[in-house]
């Protein structure tokens, strides 16, 4: 076995396995080569495709113009790697390297690459979730589903969660014609990710496309006909809608699971890993071998306090897995830390709202640029007293020039960009909603009362602590 | 046969140089949000190549070979 601590001859003929074939595996796999791993590369995915993108699917596939499986990535170069497509890994051995997959086959690798990202966190009502016409979308299959469902014209959809898959699937919606309901338990749309004020804004943007937009409340009861097909939802208002089409869009689940046992800083939060990839064990000790990448990882970032931060952006997906497969292979002298300057961008209502930084790291507000009335503008973040994001809608041309600031830890407010600047200029308070209860928590507790005892145990749960209702 | 291209939407600024050139495959939404096909029929090869082209922020990216699959 060539110990990648061996540097040279792991490079040249160690085994290195990828699990998770989604963006950030395949932009790793093609890093691991551009960076002379000549070894043995595997790759395994749950899903039976090749690697795809997944923005397009709320968006021009919702719309009918692009089919579902039209989103295949281009492939930046060979990688030459085993396929293990349609598969999941079921569990891992730390010690021996040892992946374990869902038909009993197992696979060896002297480094790993966890890219195991998120899934869509399903209606927690079971029965409910099981009616014809209740979707979530984060698949290729959902979002064939879904599709097939609008185009069939239903008499109404019920989008439940507000946050950008949900609105812009309502925007698309509109576009189509269709009759849509927006139920969101926050103050407004994407409170979550830009607070209230911006959230106000968005808020006005779906009710002048013709969007039945509900705020403050969530659903109680999805009810079927007959056929079991949902027919009924009931709101927290005591409100009844007639629904055909219901999409739960109400975030993500980290795939952690089949890291149970395996003795990482894997949980509902996703794969602790420091700043250079590396996962770091139970106790919070660095690993040396197995590296973490894409939305299911979680490292700590120098520009926001040293906070662990997930980022489920896309660009996260590809610069985490070019900066892991470095370190992956390089001499520990060479390794580089990830410090991305977080972007994400969400096309909805004809409007193209793009975000730098963490806007929700934030508790105050400036509108820095051009017209909110307008719904064309620059608005910037800050948290003591520094710029800490920045969000636009139709004004991304200017972004960079927060992301600069952002960057440099530059003073909040900022001073007047010179161009365009608003004339009320007031610094007020974003307003992000309270953080929710997290779901499925596990238990960590310690153990041992001697140095040389002392430990921490994961406790996994069996059942969910508690279901959030939507 | 389809070629594969994804745009790095970060990096888009929304100029549209690319629109006209392969209006079959990107499109704008409004002012600034691009959509587009990312697996066009090759038929619109030639057109969507001279589109990442023209990309003042090189944010259109083509497949670089025709590797065989699995």
């Amino acid at each position: 076995m060539s110990s990648p601590t061996n540097g040279n001859a792991f490079k040249k003929n160690g085994r290195i396995v990828i699990i998770g074939a989604s963006l950030a595996g395949l932009r790793g796999a093609e890093a691991l080569r551009n960076e002379g791993f000549s070894g043995h590369l595997t790759i395994i995915g749950d899903e039976p495709h090749e690697p795809y993108d997944r923005p397009p699917l709320s968006k021009q596939v919702q719309k009918g113009w692009v089919k579902a499986d039209h989103t295949k990535l281009p492939r930046m170069r060979k990688v030459d790697a085993e396929w293990r497509l349609g598969v999941a890994a079921t569990g891992l051995d730390r010690a021996s390297g040892v992946v374990r997959l869902a038909n009993g086959d197992e696979v060896a690798g002297d480094a790993l690459l966890i890219a195991t990202g998120v899934r869509a966190r399903p209606w927690p009502n079971p029965e409910e979730a099981k009616l014809e016409g209740v979707y979530t979308l984060r698949t290729c299959e959902d979002a064939a589903r879904l599709q097939a469902a609008l185009a069939a014209r239903p008499r109404r959809v019920l989008v439940i969660g507000a946050g950008f898959i949900g609105s812009e699937v309502a925007s698309v919606c509109r576009e189509l014609g269709l009759e849509v309901t927006v139920a969101e338990r926050a103050a407004a749309p994407l409170a979550g990710a830009l607070g209230n004020v911006i959230g106000a804004i968005a808020a006005e943007m779906q009710r002048d496309a013709g969007v039945d937009l509900r705020t403050g409340v969530g659903v109680t009861k999805l009810e079927g006909d007959a056929k079991r097909h949902v027919r009924h939802a009931r709101l927290s208002d005591g409100t009844m809608l007639d629904v055909d089409v219901v999409l739960a869009s109400l975030g993500s689940i980290r795939n952690v699971e089949w890291l149970e046992g395996a003795g990482l800083a894997a949980g509902f939060w996703g794969v602790a890993c420091d700043a250079g990839c590396r996962a770091f064990d139970l106790h919070g000790l660095v690993t040396n071998h197995i590296f973490v990448a894409g939305d299911v990882a979680r490292s700590p970032h120098v520009l926001f306090e040293y906070q662990f931060l997930s980022l489920e952006q896309w660009a996260n997906a590809v610069l985490g897995a070019e900066i892991a497969a470095h370190n992956m292979v390089c001499a520990e002298t060479e390794r580089r830390p990830y410090l991305p300057l977080p972007e994400n961008w969400s096309g909805q209502f004809s409007r193209n709202i793009k975000t730098i930084g963490v806007p929700s790291f934030g508790d105050e507000l400036v509108f820095t640029q051009g017209s909110p009335k307008e719904r064309r503008f620059a608005a910037a973040y800050g948290r003591r007293g520094r710029i800490i994001g920045a969000v636009t809608f139709d004004y991304g041309k200017w972004l960079q020039y927060y992301g600069a600031q952002i960057e440099r830890s530059g003073p909040f407010p900022p001073p007047a960009a010179g161009f365009d600047v608003p004339a009320d200029a007031r610094v007020v308070p974003a307003e992000f909603p309270a953080r929710g209860a997290t779901t499925a928590a596990p238990d960590v507790v310690l153990t041992g009362h001697e140095p040389n005892e002392r430990q921490a145990e994961f406790r996994p749960r069996t059942e969910p602590r508690q279901k959030r209702a939507a | 046969m389809a070629m594969r291209i994804v745009v790095d939407l970060n990096r888009c600024l929304g100029y549209a140089q690319c629109v006209p050139l392969a209006p079959k495959t990107l499109k704008l939404s409004g002012e600034e949000a691009l959509e587009y096909d990312p697996n066009p029929d090759d038929a619109q090869r030639q057109q969507v190549l001279r589109a990442a082209a023209s990309c003042p922020v090189q944010a259109i990216i083509v497949e670089q070979l025709a590797e065989k699959k699995k």
